[in-house]
């Protein structure tokens, strides 16, 4: 029992994780129809941004690398991550992909790679991050938040909540309903929800088509920051920027973005979800081994059944 | 269409004439002096094995600074090509290739992890180049050929070292183990088949295997497995990255087990990234700091001094690495490739940091091993174990 409610917990802060990053893909995707694929590279940022504001941030404050600064501070380096990777969004989008507005899909698609490329190995110079990992200054106290034992004597275990996960709950929730607000319920969303319709017809009816697609841009990126300010909560020992690590990880949130529903919003967050659980529980109860394998089996076992993902819709043709 | 022709012509020209410019400048730049030669190490600078390859580097950059102070080999001065391989099997071969093939070094020492050993030793023993892996312990890396040799002792000995220790150690006394394996690295899996065989052989049980992927970020599910089976102590033959923030959150999941683990553990980082949930683990390793013998004293101060931390087993066996390569370029008095492997099989108690040095049939080395514990993010001296026990 405390072992299924233990999986369940980190799949929840797994999920929420995966969940913030797959609505960056799905965005992008629903608007312009292509997968950026530099968006892990803005995770990394997100990440990497984080531990230098803290390194730098920190003593210029007065405390210590190694002590808990108090919950503002922390506060504080999220937005400025967030922030920081909305402008690298921005500046991503006006460079690299404004410019090929016109060109077939696949030269962006091809682009998109190259900036994965240049952001992932201009990170790992020595004047940037570095090329080796390092180890994230504590912002959150780690203590767990709740202990429950279960069971007597030498079998006696215990469910831990820890404060980490709880805040990656927390953050990735109320992120995403500030979210939903902005697409359902302000006008620049419904603008956004018209462009992804149709972008011509939306051009003709008066819609700023560049600045709502620089919106979504720094909308997703300023997500996908703190996804990766999360992860390093969570995760202090951060693998250099072109570590096959965040590659996966990407790759599993978009995954996420495809099993819900690419295009879909709230698919996205559905499909983070899902696809934590499978890999957690089937990590727990069937083999560690084979950890990625449930989740790219579960994508081929939906596009077989399901190619519009679980809450998409049927795709219409434009005519 | 002729004009165009001619004009693509002198442009192609130009550009050969560039790059053969360029490259002719580069290649003057690395065959350095004519009357120095050139030794090779490949190892991971940079990377999540980062302190492996700085040690080493570190060490025999030390063994080169003491050799051509006394004169070199025969009059001749060392001098060292060293290439990042940042932890990647496909880098090392790159770097290993360019080693041989471009700089033409006389002989090659690298690399630490033995899956990255593995990828190179075979463009090393094609070229003919003597190998000498400083501290690689999969029994596979020296089965490539006659030029791979390594001066550490092998995973059949050191898992069997684990097991043993795990067993019988009074603090341990384990009869029920855990295991965690890297399985994406010939050294993980490697060890984990020999501390099993042995940890078996010795009466006890394994409850759990578990494996991870070298940058897997997240334990819990492992954990949780392994929690719910209820063992005495957790075999993680891993790296230290891994391994330090893997004991780290079991420490959060209320798991009070110890860990045991290798070589691979050996990094000053393996302290500072777990802090005090690492209290109480223990490794085995080539080396101990503590040793009392003058010749590793005056090693460690020696390397404080220039690098202002205490040397890692690795630091030490690149230095014996280079050291014993040394010893038998001089007996060999050619810088062929065959002659030096040659003479490195016939080494015999040589003397280095590390121990005695006796290089045996299978190009490996024979030496004891030794236990640490883990100590407010230090590791202590515990037990020396000799091969034959």
């Amino acid at each position: 029992m405390s072992d299924f409610a233990q999986t369940l917990i980190t799949a929840i802060a797994i999920g929420s994780l995966y969940a913030l990053i797959a609505l960056g893909y799905t965005m992008v995707y629903g608007i312009l129809k292509f997968i950026n694929f530099a968006h892990s590279d803005i995770v990394v940022l997100g990440a990497w941004g984080s531990y230098s504001l803290s390194v730098r941030i920190l003593p210029a404050l007065g405390y210590g690398l190694n002590e808990v600064p108090p919950v503002w501070v922390a506060l504080m380096i999220l937005l400025l991550a967030m922030i920081f990777c909305g402008a690298i969004g921005f500046t991503i989008e006006r460079l690299a992909y404004r410019p090929l507005r016109r060109a077939p899909r696949l030269n962006v698609l091809i682009t998109a790679i190259g900036v994965s490329l240049l952001l992932q190995n201009v990170g790992q110079l020595s004047f940037v991050f570095g090329a080796s990992p390092q180890d994230m200054p504590p912002l959150l106290s780690d203590r767990a938040l709740a202990t429950f034992s279960f069971g007597e004597g030498e079998s006696a275990r215990q469910l831990v909540i820890g404060m980490v996960d709880v805040v990656i709950f927390a953050t990735a929730t109320s992120l995403m309903l500030i979210m939903q607000y902005l697409v359902f319920h302000t006008q620049l969303g419904v603008a956004m929800r018209a462009v992804s319709f149709n972008t011509d017809t939306a051009a003709l009816m008066g819609i700023p088509v560049d600045r709502v697609v620089s919106f979504t841009f720094v909308l997703g990126s300023m997500l996908a920051a703190a996804a990766g300010f999360l992860i390093v909560m969570k995760y202090p020992s951060i693998s250099q920027p072109a570590h096959t690590i965040w590659v996966l990880l990407g790759l599993k949130a978009f995954v996420a973005a495809v099993i819900g529903g690419i295009g879909n919003v709230r698919g996205a967050v559905l499909g983070g979800f899902v696809i934590a659980f499978v890999e957690q529980f089937g990590a727990f109860y069937v083999s560690s081994n084979y950890r990625d394998v449930y989740v790219f089996t579960l994508l081929i076992l939906i596009l077989l059944v399901k190619p519009s993902g679980l809450l998409g819709s049927t795709l219409r043709e434009k005519v | 269409m002729i004009s165009l022709n001619r004009e693509f012509l002198q442009r192609t020209g130009i550009v050969a004439m560039l790059i053969t410019g360029l490259s002719l400048t580069i290649s003057g730049c690395q065959n350095g002096g004519s009357d120095e030669i050139l030794i090779g190490h490949y190892g991971s600078l940079t990377g999540s094995q980062a302190t492996f390859g700085i040690s080493t580097d570190n060490g025999i950059k030390m063994a080169i600074e003491e050799l051509n102070a006394a004169g070199g080999i025969n009059g001749r001065k060392v001098k060292l090509v060293t290439y990042d391989d940042k932890g990647e099997a496909r880098e090392a071969s790159t770097a290993v290739t360019r080693l041989v093939t471009k700089d033409g070094v006389v002989a090659v020492i690298g690399e630490v992890a033995s899956g990255l050993s593995l990828a190179a030793a075979p463009i090393c023993q094609e070229g003919g180049v003597p190998m000498i892996s400083p501290s690689s312990t999969n029994p596979k890396v020296t089965k490539v050929g006659d030029m791979i040799f390594r001066v550490c002792f092998i995973d059949p000995f050191q898992g069997k070292v684990c097991a043993k220790f795990a067993r019988e150690h009074e603090s341990l006394k384990a009869s029920k183990a855990a295991i965690v394996t890297d399985q994406g690295s010939p050294y993980s899996v490697g060890l984990e088949e020999e501390f099993e065989k042995s940890f078996v052989a010795f009466g006890g049980t394994v409850v759990s295997k578990q494996t991870y992927q070298a940058g897997d970020q997240d334990y819990s599910a492992q954990l949780t497995s392994i929690r719910a089976a209820e063992p005495d102590v957790i075999f993680v033959p891993g790296y230290y990255t891994e391994v330090a923030s893997m004991i780290l959150q079991a420490r959060k999941l209320g798991m009070t087990q110890p860990f045991v683990g290798a070589d691979g553990w050996d990094s000053a980082k393996l302290g500072e990234i777990a802090g005090d949930a690492i209290n109480g683990c223990f490794y085995s390793n080539h080396y101990s700091q503590e040793d009392p013998s003058p010749k590793i004293q005056d090693f460690i101060a020696k390397y404080k001094a220039k690098h202002n931390e205490t040397p890692d087993a690795l630091a030490a066996l690149g230095h014996d690495s280079a050291m014993i390569l040394f010893d038998a370029m001089k007996k060999a008095g050619t810088l062929e490739g065959a002659a030096i492997a040659a003479e490195l099989a016939k080494t015999k108690d040589f003397d280095g940091i590390t121990g005695k040095i006796s290089i045996d049939a299978e190009r490996n080395a024979v030496k004891s091993a030794v236990m640490l514990e883990m100590k407010n993010g230090v590791p202590k001296y515990v037990a020396t174990i000799q091969p034959g026990e």
